[in-house]
């Protein structure tokens, strides 16, 4: 399959609805993301961000809508088209996901052994240069579990680089870390954003992680998207919700508790 | 009639549940043979889960179903001696561990310790987020986590099930030497005379059938796990649960069909 022109969105999404049972978490979004951005994703607790970036990778189906990841829409593509668009995107977790069962080096081993026909020693020393790259050398034989949160993420990352994807998605990178790691995993992403002219979508909570890493930032708030543009846009909005969230201002009025609640009990009853 | 509503919705559960194992088997099936993944891949994981689920059971197996086996000669010595029928004690064991107790046991240490074993490490995966890892890397974990288990079940349960055969036979020979009435050859050739071939192909069928539901039951298991810790010890909990129950209904069916076919065999 030839691969679209550079230009263009790489990923686009048009009226995306994503139900959990009969409550919609996703009410009709349109973006697009284009090629070489790094686009991050922010919106407090419950607006939807994590569902919205396991959509993009096909893990949520979506209940109306379109996505378009390079062209294919994924709502509708097969079993097949999906596994050769996976083997173009990168996705780290937030708690690594790592396979518990396999050393670090064998995790990121993993996708180039079953998907590639490289040698076993070619592999070996891809292995050992995306662990460099993410500051993991010598951590080969390392299990998961002996790692740190912060060196699970960095092994997370160096997994999702094993295939040199097109597209990289990071889910909370700098979650449950201290402002010192949280920091490397920052100028991490900017390295690897520097280094490949990947695209990359970051979901994530952390103000100032998002102004610093981004090119675009998408503001989700309760399913919707509160504001969407580039960082100066973002960061001089007047929109009340997007300053309130900005300010750190706490939901005062009773009225948004209340409709948050119900955001979650709609059609339990 | 709340009752009646209930058993209906309750025999309703059981048939979707034994539904969704024939799917999960059949899906298997189907990856087994038109896997994009790799064959060397497959065979190296499939040879470690037959170490582990198979190799790895010898030792408890054997010693469970030597003792059974002392036990069945035990019991039976005690019936047969008041009849002064002591010479049918090593037929009385080769033939109730050979077509029953040898597969059906072997079964309960299997479910003990790989069905459980399945259904905690799919459900684990599950919670870490392990498996949607696996997806995200175009890795389907059917084929990637259930098959090479199907597969190395498949060998191991019927290996298992003649091996403890014979182990239990040889709890009833050290029984039948030491009670005075046998020696060893004779004891052999006791058994040898008693047994058909019939008997241990039945046992073997049955422990091949076990091993696939047992499979089944507990990746389905381990796939169908909630988010959370305790969900994964109530899925290894329901795994075994579930297995056992099926082990012995699915034993019962086919005793009953290999006792009405008996004329014909």
């Amino acid at each position: 399959m030839a691969t679209p022109a550079a230009p263009g969105p790489v990923i686009s999404a048009r009226d995306l609805r994503v139900q959990y049972g009969d409550r919609e978490v996703l009410h009709g979004l349109n973006f697009e993301i284009v090629h070489g951005e790094t686009a991050v994703v922010i919106g407090g607790s419950g607006s939807g961000k994590s569902t919205l970036l396991r959509t993009l990778v096909g893990l949520e189906r979506p209940s109306s809508g379109e996505v378009r990841v390079k062209g294919l829409d994924i709502t509708k593509a097969s079993a097949r088209a999906m596994d050769d668009i996976r083997k173009k995107i990168g996705l780290a977790f937030q708690g690594g996901a790592l396979i518990g069962s396999l050393s670090v080096g064998e995790n990121i081993a993993l996708p180039l052994l079953e998907h590639t026909t490289l040698k076993p020693t070619t592999i070996e020393v891809m292995v050992r240069i995306k662990l460099e790259q993410v500051g993991l050398s010598g951590f080969e034989s390392y299990s998961p579990a002996q790692l740190s949160g912060g060196m699970r993420k960095r092994a997370a990352f160096a997994r999702a680089l094993a295939m040199d994807p097109e597209i990289l998605f990071f889910d909370e990178p700098s979650a449950g870390l201290d402002p010192i790691t949280a920091a490397g995993i920052d100028d991490l992403i900017l390295d690897l954003k520097k280094a490949y002219s990947m695209t990359m979508v970051v979901v994530t909570h952390e103000l100032a992680s998002a102004f610093l890493i981004a090119d675009r930032i998408i503001l989700l708030d309760r399913g919707n998207i509160a504001a969407a543009g580039p960082v100066e846009e973002i960061r001089n909005s007047r929109h009340p919700r997007v300053r309130q969230f900005l300010d750190r201002v706490a939901d005062t009025t009773q009225d948004d508790d209340v409709d948050h609640l119900r955001m979650y009990t709609e059609g339990i009853r | 009639m709340p009752f009646v509503a209930e058993v209906g919705a309750a025999t309703e559960r059981s048939v979707a549940y034994v539904g969704a194992l024939a799917q999960l088997f059949g899906k298997s099936l189907r990856v087994l043979f038109v896997s994009p993944l790799k064959r060397s891949r497959l065979a190296q994981r499939t040879v470690h889960q037959a170490m582990a689920a198979g190799v790895g059971a010898l030792p408890i197996t054997s010693l469970i179903t030597f003792f059974v086996g002392v036990i069945i000669a035990l019991q039976g010595a005690y019936q047969l001696q008041r009849l002064g029928a002591m010479q049918l004690v090593a037929s009385l064991v080769s033939i109730s561990i050979t077509r029953e107790l040898g597969p059906l046991i072997t079964a309960i240490v299997v479910i003990g310790r790989s069905g459980s074993a399945f259904a905690a490490e799919i459900g684990t995966m599950r919670v870490t987020e392990e498996l949607d890892a696996l997806e995200t890397m175009a890795l389907d974990p059917v084929a990637f986590l259930v098959v090479p288990k199907f597969l190395a079940m498949a060998v191991m349960m019927p290996c298992l099930a003649v091996w403890s055969d014979f182990m239990g036979v040889l709890g009833g020979c050290v029984f039948g030497i030491v009670s005075g009435n046998f020696t060893f050859g004779s004891y052999v050739i006791a058994t040898r005379d008693a047994l058909v071939a019939h008997d241990i192909t039945t046992g073997i069928v049955k422990a091949l059938v076990f091993g696939l539901v047992i499979t089944a039951v507990g990746c389905q298991e381990g796939f169908a796990t909630g988010a959370g810790a305790e969900e994964v010890g109530r899925s290894t909990t329901s795994a075994v649960v579930i297995s056992i129950l099926l082990v012995v209904v699915i034993d019962l069916v086919f005793t009953v069909l290999f006792y009405l076919a008996r004329g014909a065999a």
